[in-house]
């Protein structure tokens, strides 16, 4: 387990080297007009941070993020199981979910801005298409591939139906659920951020569109490593849950 | 012999038909008339897919019968798990979320114990499986003899009046084997529950019981009973014994002729 964690942390050191050099590196490429130094970034986004405009958006995109995950995972893990603890479902509407899957979901916009509006809950329901599906399908086949013998050990146990879920096969399948989750998760940021960036007023996607609009490079250099930070932290931090996880089973 | 048996199968059958299609009905086992008598050690062999496991399922109630009836202590089981029996299964059924005592303390879920019973029970399980000091280990770093005595141990909390074993050894090392059967014959006297092994090594059942049924190939059809004679106290040197010889010498007589229909090869000779 300590060697799993250690490889992790040593892996993510050399991504954060690495791409620090090659920024560096591009900006001595392309110059001012296109890129700003990583310092130079670290020093705006430092400042930006602690201004009031910041923390308000950023409340902006935390609240419609929070929505849209809680959405994706509770509307993900209903199917999951649903489809998971049945075949004839599965067999049923499993090739839609991974139909629906390969849609390009931006061509989904439109339709979805003229159902919710402009404002939360288009953004919401745009961060949640994106991370539902992921979950839903990594759920079935974690449910799917719970071992026959745990099924029939409760099963002699006398386990009732909401117990057999909520002690066998939920702690069973959990690792690999937990792999859907975190796929899970950085699609639904990403729908969330692009739902901003089209038809909002506020958030951080709606300041990074107008940062571009306004050709304003500091900015959107510090808002695309603030949000490369945050969506990183996450990854690593979920995916060292997640072998710890594996670990055990 | 006015006492019930333990466990009692009259003229038990078990069909299974594939999709649904009454045409394409598998015969799996019977008819089959078996008692097990309280407290004694019963051992099935067989060919492979001669229905051994369908046999065992039905008397744990896991599935039910096509025809006729399956009793423990007198009740008929009609697929409903009887208080008073457990299970331990050959695929590894430890549960690798929990650790090794709240796996053994799983087995007590659905017991309505005082928590200081329970803790009791908890720790005899422990003691008498060897693994005191693995309690707060998980199965994940155990070796596979070592988890299936974890399932041993969350079975025993419960203190099963019948305990069924399916292969619980198949996946072990012979030596590893030799030890657990050692064990299980400890933990037989110990508890005075009455065991139901099945295995399909001769050598494991001519060891540990003190009745053998042998299986037919499909349907399964007991063909033969064999009476050991062992002395209730006894152990895995038993098998330097003249009559272990002559045991296992028999069952395979039986046995041989099955086997090969179960693998296709009736009648050639080898």
């Amino acid at each position: 387990m300590n060697r799993q964690s250690g490889s992790i942390l040593r892996n993510t050191l050399t991504l954060i080297v690495v791409v620090l050099v090659a920024w560096q590196a591009l900006y001595w490429i392309v110059g001012d007009i296109a890129l700003r130094s990583p310092l130079q970034t670290f020093a705006f986004a430092g400042k930006f941070m602690s201004t009031p405009q910041f923390a308000q958006h950023l409340a902006e995109t935390s609240k419609a993020f929070g929505l849209a995950l809680l959405l994706a995972v509770a509307i993900g893990l209903t199917i999951g199981f649903t489809l998971g603890a049945s075949r004839f479902l599965s067999d049923v509407f499993e090739p839609m979910l991974i139909a629906l899957y390969s849609i390009p979901k931006i061509t989904l916009y439109p339709i979805l801005l003229l159902a919710f509006g402009l404002g939360m809950s288009s953004k919401v329901a745009f961060g949640t298409i994106h991370g539902v599906i992921p979950i839903a399908l990594f759920t079935i086949t974690a449910v799917r591939n719970v071992k026959r013998v745990y099924l029939k050990t409760g099963q002699v146990m006398g386990l009732s139906p909401l117990d057999m879920i909520a002690r066998i096969i939920f702690p069973a399948a959990l690792p690999e659920i937990f792999a859907g989750l975190r796929i899970g998760f950085s699609l639904t940021l990403i729908g969330t951020l692009l739902g901003e960036m089209f038809a909002s007023q506020r958030g951080l996607g709606f300041l990074l569109m107008s940062a571009i609009g306004l050709h304003n490079v500091d900015l959107i250099m510090a808002l695309t490593l603030l949000l490369t930070v945050f969506a990183g932290t996450a990854s690593v931090v979920l995916l060292a849950l997640n072998q710890r996880l594996y670990a055990r089973s | 012999m006015t006492q019930i048996a333990q466990v009692s199968l009259r003229q038990v059958d078990k069909m299974f038909s594939r999709g649904g299609n009454p045409a394409d009905t598998v015969h799996a086992l019977g008819p089959i008339d078996l008692e097990l008598r309280h407290g004694e050690f019963f051992a099935v062999v067989g060919p492979s897919g001669c229905g051994k496991s369908t046999l065992l399922e039905l008397v744990a109630g896991l599935s039910t019968a096509t025809r006729g009836e399956v009793a423990f202590e007198g009740k008929p089981i009609e697929g409903r798990i009887p208080d008073g029996v457990g299970v331990v299964f050959q695929e590894d059924a430890s549960f690798p979320w929990l650790s090794v005592r709240d796996n053994i303390a799983f087995g007590l879920r659905r017991m309505k114990l005082p928590p200081e019973e329970k803790a009791k029970r908890i720790e005899k399980a422990l003691a008498m499986m060897g693994l005191v000091p693995f309690a707060e280990s998980y199965p994940s770093q155990l070796s596979g003899g070592m988890r299936q005595r974890v399932c041993i141990a969350r079975t025993l909390v419960t203190e099963p009046r019948l305990i069924l074993l399916d292969e619980p050894f198949g996946a072990l090392d012979q030596q590893t084997r030799l030890l657990m059967g050692d064990e299980v014959l400890n933990l037989w006297r110990k508890t005075g529950a009455t065991v139901f092994l099945i295995t399909h090594a001769l050598d494991e059942a001519a060891m540990l019981a003190d009745r053998i049924g042998v299986m037919s190939a499909r349907p399964g059809r007991l063909i033969d009973i064999v009476e050991t004679g062992w002395p209730r106290d006894r152990d895995s040197r038993i098998v330097q014994e003249e009559s272990f010889g002559a045991i296992t010498a028999r069952l395979w007589r039986s046995l041989r002729e099955e086997s090969m229909k179960s693998i296709g090869k009736a009648g050639t000779t080898i």
